[in-house]
């Protein structure tokens, strides 16, 4: 059980002289709780692994230091680490059977046989897994393989952290649900610190209680679920988490009003003092957006299609060269093809050069 | 169903049965003819029924005795360079690099003894063992180690051995090495999370994914080794006495050193038919083992 700190942490693949630009992992400092849930989410390349392998050993960063408990164990190898990881694919001994599997990392430490035996047979009935404990592991399936990975992980008793390295890449969709419950269990039961990376936002929003968003080698937010969706510091974030994802359009803002084309959208707060020269755009959840009949006063869209997604229905509309998707109500039909989109104040953010502006109230 | 009955397909087939008849077909057929006859020259042939395998089974006779001898060596032979050759080409294939330009350096230079010809193979090695102008002859004469594979037994044996585990053992390295390249990076880092020492990730990770390719280069070496004759023969030419002869070097010697066709034929038959066996036993072993894999390769 730890907490772990990282520190101005950083990794180039490239070597340290290279230019920061390149870095697979951009400097980062944050500190994770002891027997948090956290996620690493980003699409692929944007460092997530790297910084998995960082913190589990098997990289050492080019920069910076981690801390377990406050005590560096950047030097450290992997064996004295006391972490534990799940791979993409399933890592299993061919020639074990289950049981053998879940003691080879104790054996490799010279735990006493009883003492052994009494983990394996503990995890085993944690992880399901006590009908098979006799049997070659090779011929079970993707999900019962994993769960031995896990396993090998939770058997020692020291285990700081598990980390986990988009576990449920090979399993099929009907058995995520359940493996991934049975993680959210073990978590609360165990107490122990998980940190899990994903591309998968529905993973990472229903596994953790933090997500960290990474884009390009940096971490661009960090919060609840709810903080990411409410409120993303970063339009990149906006994009990524929600399907669909934020509207961001590029708009001219002065104190509570931002205009698109000339028309005028009012804002909850007030944003006076934004820098000269960034790019000002404004974003928008479409679930704050009501696409409704046309009407003066209110911004008038070009619908290109609607998406139903049976609970909710979309409109996909244009508003000269921007998209822009938006709520439909219940009964929405447009005559001519346009809608009148009306926005939520309180739910128009302002971003400057992708970067949340908070304004004044 | 119907079928479309085109009795023209036959022509396609006619040249490969053709070809199959003349190269295999007949020259066996041929032999077992002769397996069945004795000859005293002059095209002239007497019927000898099974006569000839039961003397080859019965050591008090001539035949029987040199066949099992030199099947006795035989086997020792192949099981001596097995023992050698496997543990050390699995050895050579760990300590190879696995990646950056010294891998294709090392993989030329494993390559080398593989790419010599039999006969050349065992020239060098008749020159290379002299006592009078061999280097490693001359040498071990020189330090007070007494060699000469022309009349001491030992050391032709010695000599025989070391040079097939010269020419072959990177043939058993090579193919180990592809085994251990298929291994992905996440086991090994598994491993070392686990704990595991360098002992343990060869006993659970590497020899396992080993073993298709180790039954493999097993098979290889010892059907070869089975049937080595250029090598012995050039270097000791199957003496000092019959020390080193083996069987295919006896199986010459009967049949274009006496002329004996049909002992010859009853031999390269029964010797043919062992060879048939130990490949169907191998061959039965390794797709067991490819059914006993199926699931995992499924479910990955």
């Amino acid at each position: 059980m730890a907490c772990i700190d990282l520190v101005d942490l950083a990794h180039s693949y490239g070597g340290n002289d290279a230019p920061q630009e390149s870095f697979a992992l951009k400097p980062v400092t944050m500190t994770w709780r002891q027997g948090g849930a956290y996620a690493l989410l980003g699409p692929s390349g944007c460092g997530k692994t790297t910084l998995l392998n960082v913190i589990s050993g098997i990289i050492t960063p080019s920069r910076g230091k981690i801390l377990f408990d406050g005590q560096d164990i950047t030097p450290l190898s992997t064996q004295k680490r006391n972490i534990a990881q799940v791979f993409q694919f399933p890592v299993i001994y061919d020639t074990m059977t289950v049981g053998q599997n879940l003691a080879f990392p104790l054996k490799n430490r010279g735990v006493p046989k009883a003492e052994i035996d009494k983990r394996v047979a503990e995890i085993g009935r944690l992880l399901d897994l006590e009908p098979y404990l006799n049997r070659k592991a090779t011929r079970l399936t993707a999900d019962a393989k994993q769960k031995i990975s896990l396993g090998r992980g939770l058997v020692r008793s020291d285990v700081a952290a598990v980390l986990f390295d988009e576990p449920l890449t090979v399993i099929d969709p009907e058995l995520k649900w359940q493996l991934r419950s049975k993680l959210k269990a073990l978590h609360r039961e165990l107490d122990l610190t998980m940190i899990y990376v994903t591309h998968d936002q529905t993973e990472a929003l229903t596994f953790a209680d933090t997500v960290v968003v990474m884009h390009d080698g940096r971490v661009v937010q960090s919060g609840t679920p709810a903080e990411l969706f409410d409120k993303p510091a970063h339009t990149f974030v906006g994009y990524f988490i929600g399907s669909p994802g934020m509207n961001i359009i590029p708009a001219e803002v002065r104190g509570r009003e931002a205009r698109i084309d000339g028309h005028v959208i009012a804002l909850n707060r007030s944003y006076d003092n934004l820098p000269a020269g960034a790019k000002i755009e404004i974003g928008v959840r479409p679930e704050f957006v009501d696409a409704v009949a046309p009407a003066p006063g209110l911004l008038t869209a070009k619908i290109e299609r609607v998406d139903d997604l049976g609970r909710i229905r979309f409109a996909r509309t244009r508003l000269g060269d921007a998209k822009l998707a938006a709520r439909a109500p219940a009964g929405f039909t447009s005559s001519d093809g346009t809608a009148g989109l009306k926005f939520d104040p309180s739910h128009v953010h302002v971003y400057a050069d992708s970067l949340l502006v908070e304004g004044a109230a | 169903m119907d079928k479309t009955i085109n009795q023209k397909a036959w022509f396609l087939v006619l040249p490969v049965f053709l070809v199959v008849a003349f190269s295999a077909v007949l020259p066996l057929m041929t032999v077992v003819n002769y397996s069945m006859q004795d000859t005293f020259g002059n095209n002239q042939f007497f019927w000898n029924g099974v006569g000839w395998f039961k003397e080859l089974l019965d050591p008090s006779t001539d035949l029987g005795g040199r066949f099992l001898a030199s099947l006795g060596r035989n086997l020792f032979f192949s099981l001596v360079i097995l023992a050698i050759e496997v543990p050390l080409g699995i050895v050579v294939a760990l300590s190879m690099p696995r990646d950056g330009w010294t891998v294709a350096a090392c993989l030329v230079i494993l390559a080398l003894p593989l790419l010599i010809p039999w006969n050349v193979v065992g020239t060098i090695w008749q020159i290379f063992g002299r006592p009078d102008i061999g280097l490693l002859g001359y040498v071990l004469n020189a330090i007070g180690i007494e060699y000469n594979y022309v009349s001491n037994e030992i050391d032709a044996w010695v000599t025989v051995i070391v040079m097939d585990v010269w020419h072959w053992t990177s043939l058993v390295a090579l193919l180990c090495y592809a085994g251990l390249k298929s291994i992905p990076e996440a086991y090994y880092q598994a491993a070392q999370i686990d704990g595991a020492s360098r002992w343990a990730v060869f006993r659970a990770i590497q020899l396992p994914k080993m073993n298709r390719v180790l039954l493999i280069a097993v098979l290889l070496r010892f059907m070869d080794s089975f049937m080595i004759y250029t090598e012995p023969f050039v270097v000791t030419g199957g003496g000092p006495g019959n020390s080193t002869t083996f069987v295919s070097i006896e199986l010459v010697k009967i049949a274009l050193g006496q002329f004996d066709l049909g002992k010859a034929a009853a031999l390269s038959l029964v010797y043919n038919l062992i060879i048939l066996i130990v490949c169907w036993i191998f061959y039965t072993v390794m797709t067991n083992a490819g059914n006993d894999r199926k699931p995992q390769e499924g479910a990955a």
